[in-house]
């Protein structure tokens, strides 16, 4: 009893002050894709390189959809114009399928629930996290959430073992064939009015397993889905960015 | 072993010199080669007529090929060679070849979705028996499968596991050519095993273009490879303290694991090392500054995770818990093919960095670390032992860090031959099969996860356990659904 306090007190604090202070990530760290249409000189060599068709271009606007993205940075290294950056923000999390189609450098964030939802979900969210394929990086770094570092219990956030329990639905992976009509009975199990959250580039599109028969190319085939939070798998930041700007906490 | 091929781990050969024999001697050959102490690294059918067995011998480091013809079925090996039985259930299922007397011939991933988790189920029948079914969807944040147990009260006496929910047909997707996807299905095999699965391909496509790797790039595969061995165990630990409901090792350690993954991305910007390996070497140096940096933080985790893990030795509690809990035997380790820490806590001297050195490893030895009492305390035991030697090695590679390059350009792959590579992941042992066709194209590629071996391990440890133990035996073999199901 007394070594675990002596150990308790060796520890020391360690909850990062997550959001008052921004987070430091690595110098290496690849986040939010940035585009400048205007120094494409129109070589397709990204689009080429692409390994999940993330980029079109067309008539010059590079269009780089980050809900197939995952974040290879393949396409900064053949461009030597620099159209495509890759930033270190780590903000990437959208409301809308389509928010999440960058066209330039504006790019339109996750905002916050509706009043009514809000009202119920605001101060306690309870979400069931249900792992429909994928290779288990979006759930360790789920995992890491309810660790001292993020300690997501401070925002009302918790992961619950029932759906009867829970408020919304976590999803990552790309739902496989065989994970669909689980995920789907996990969905039904859980009382309205519910959230989803799609959480890595397979929940969102099918990301790198996109086209294979084995899987539905993202959980919004299966359920709707209120939030995207991109990556691969995305940073634990870039999830905790995602639901509170869901709760309307970060804006 | 005239009727073998021997090499050695990266090794190649032409396709053609692999042993062809007939059925019946392959399977007399591989049986009495496992009965003296060789055990199956993998056993696949490359088409609907072809058979091949990758056998590896711990005590010298070689590895023997042998191949064989069949139509439609032949005897199971399965009875003899209990090691082969989930071998056996994959060939069939990805090839319709019936091995004929395999006593536990069901589905591995269910290919047929709208048949998944149908089989006929071992059932034990009796007025005091019932049945407790469980998954695919489980009650915390892991992967999905499904657990079926026959139960006398709380005793256990059989469970079966049936998975299969994570395959999203990776395997399938490499023979049809997926070039610009590879390195990326590669790192997604088991998320948390990106690089050991990462390098065992690069190591393939290494050995078959011959390929000569810089020593710098092959020394930050190995610290690559060794912070994310430290980074799950400490996770591990941590989540067995929390199975028994012992919070303090439970919180420290979720908070260290976290920061171990952040060194990872201390010099290549992600934390599970996504983008780092590549055939041919690294696409990430460690620069001096990181280099202090990674020493430093070392230094601090050391610390940390002592303090939060010789707790656990300390506690009488979690002793308690942890010791005669969930035992595997050492024969039912050997006669199963278990790799890894499983292994290595039933006291078998089972580690590819060390039998079967590539890299780095070649250069700078780790011992291997066993203990002898199968149970959940040598499997927490003999991961504490890892950390601590997994850090030392670490700060000794980034102390003798050599000058160079950290790529070398990879020529087209040749024709008609076959590569094998053994990396010593966190899991175990992972292997890679290459082979290729008249083009240098992959006319197989085959992938065996640590967890392909060992999932049978689990089922037999919790024979004639209390089932409120199945979370703590669970996690004290932490296998992965994903490396399995591919």
């Amino acid at each position: 009893m007394l070594k675990a306090l002596a150990a308790r007190i060796k520890q020391g604090y360690r909850t990062y002050p997550f959001p008052k202070k921004e987070p430091s990530l690595p110098e290496r760290f690849k986040g939010r894709p940035v585009i400048f249409n205007s120094k494409c000189n129109g070589c397709n060599k990204c689009i080429s390189v692409c390994p999940t068709d993330a980029i079109i271009v067309n008539g010059g606007k590079i269009m780089l959809d980050m809900g197939r993205c995952i974040f290879c940075g393949k396409c900064q290294q053949v461009c030597q114009e620099k159209a495509i950056v890759f930033s270190r923000e780590y903000s990437l999390a959208a409301g809308k399928r389509e928010d999440l189609l960058l066209k330039g450098q504006v790019f339109k964030s996750a905002g916050s629930l509706k009043a009514d939802m809000l009202k119920i979900f605001g101060r306690s969210l309870k979400l069931r996290q249900v792992s429909a394929g994928g290779c288990n990086a979006c759930e360790a770094d789920t995992n890491v959430l309810s660790t001292l570092t993020y300690d997501l219990g401070r925002f009302g956030v918790q992961f619950v073992a029932s759906p009867r329990h829970a408020d919304g639905l976590f999803i990552t992976g790309p739902v496989t064939a065989n994970m669909k009509l689980a995920l789907k009975k996990t969905y039904d199990a859980i009382p309205s009015p519910k959230i989803v959250i799609a959480v890595g580039v397979c929940a969102i599109s099918g990301g790198i397993y996109s086209g294979h028969p084995e899987q539905t190319n993202g959980a919004d085939n299966s359920v709707p889905v209120d939030l995207y939070i991109p990556g691969c798998p995305p940073n634990p930041y870039t999830i905790l960015d995602g639901i509170l700007r869901l709760l309307g906490v970060r804006s | 072993m005239d009727n073998m091929l021997k090499i050695y781990n990266c090794g190649v050969n032409d396709f053609k010199n692999v042993p062809c024999l007939d059925i019946l001697k392959f399977r007399q050959l591989i049986i009495e080669q496992v009965n003296s102490g060789l055990r199956i690294a993998t056993l696949f059918a490359m088409s609907a007529d072809k058979l091949v067995c990758v056998l590896a011998d711990d005590t010298n480091g070689s590895l023997y090929i042998l191949s064989s013809r069949v139509s439609k079925s032949y005897p199971s090996l399965t009875p003899a060679c209990p090691q082969a039985h989930l071998f056996e259930r994959e060939i069939a299922e990805q090839f319709s070849i019936i091995p004929q007397g395999h006593p536990w011939l069901k589905p591995v991933r269910f290919p047929d979705s709208s048949l998944i988790g149908i089989t006929d189920y071992f059932k034990i029948t009796g007025s005091e028996i019932h049945e407790v079914a469980v998954g695919p969807v489980h009650a915390g944040i892991i992967e999905p499968g499904h657990f079926r147990f026959q139960c006398n009260g709380e005793n256990v006496f059989h469970l079966e596991i049936s998975l299969g929910y994570q395959h999203r047909g990776i395997e399938k997707a490499i023979r049809n050519g997926e070039q610009k996807r590879l390195i990326h299905y590669m790192e997604t095999l088991a998320g948390d095993t990106t690089i050991g699965h990462s390098l065992a391909y690069s190591q393939i496509i290494e050995s078959l273009s011959n390929c000569y790797i810089p020593a710098r790039a092959n020394i930050i595969r190995a610290i690559a490879l060794e912070l994310e061995r430290l980074a799950n165990h400490t996770g591990d630990l941590g989540a067995l303290a929390g199975d028994i409901g012992y919070l303090p090792t439970a919180s420290f350690c979720g908070r260290i694991r976290g920061d171990i993954l952040n060194m990872t991305a201390v010099f290549c910007g992600n934390r599970f090392g996504r983008g780092l390996i590549s055939p041919g070497g690294t696409n990430y140096d460690i620069e001096n500054s990181h280099i202090s940096e990674l020493k430093q933080r070392l230094k601090t985790t050391l610390k940390d995770v002592s303090g939060a893990v010789n707790l656990l030795w300390e506690t009488p509690s979690v002793l308690d818990r942890f010791d005669d809990t969930g035992v595997l035997t050492q024969k039912d380790c050997i006669d199963l093919g278990v790799v890894g820490v499983a292994a290595r806590a039933c006291g078998l001297e089972r580690d590819a960095r060390f039998n079967f050195a590539s890299g780095a490893y070649q250069f700078s030895q780790i011992p291997i670390s066993t203990w002898e009492t199968g149970d959940v305390f040598a499997r927490a035991y003999v991961r504490w032992v890892e950390i601590q030697r997994s850090i030392n090695f670490i700060e000794n590679e980034l102390d003798n860090l050599p000058d160079g390059q950290i790529h070398s350009k990879v020529s087209a792959l040749p024709a008609n031959k076959i590569a094998v590579s053994l990396v010593e992941g966190f899991r175990g042992e992972i292997c890679h099969t290459a082979i290729t066709g008249n083009n240098g194209e992959f006319l197989h590629y085959k992938i065996v996860d640590p967890s392909f071996h060992n999932w049978m391990a689990l089922a037999v440890a919790m024979r004639n356990q209390q089932i409120s133990d199945f979370p703590l035996c669970n996690k004290s073999f932490n296998f992965s659904y994903c490396g399995h199901d591919l």
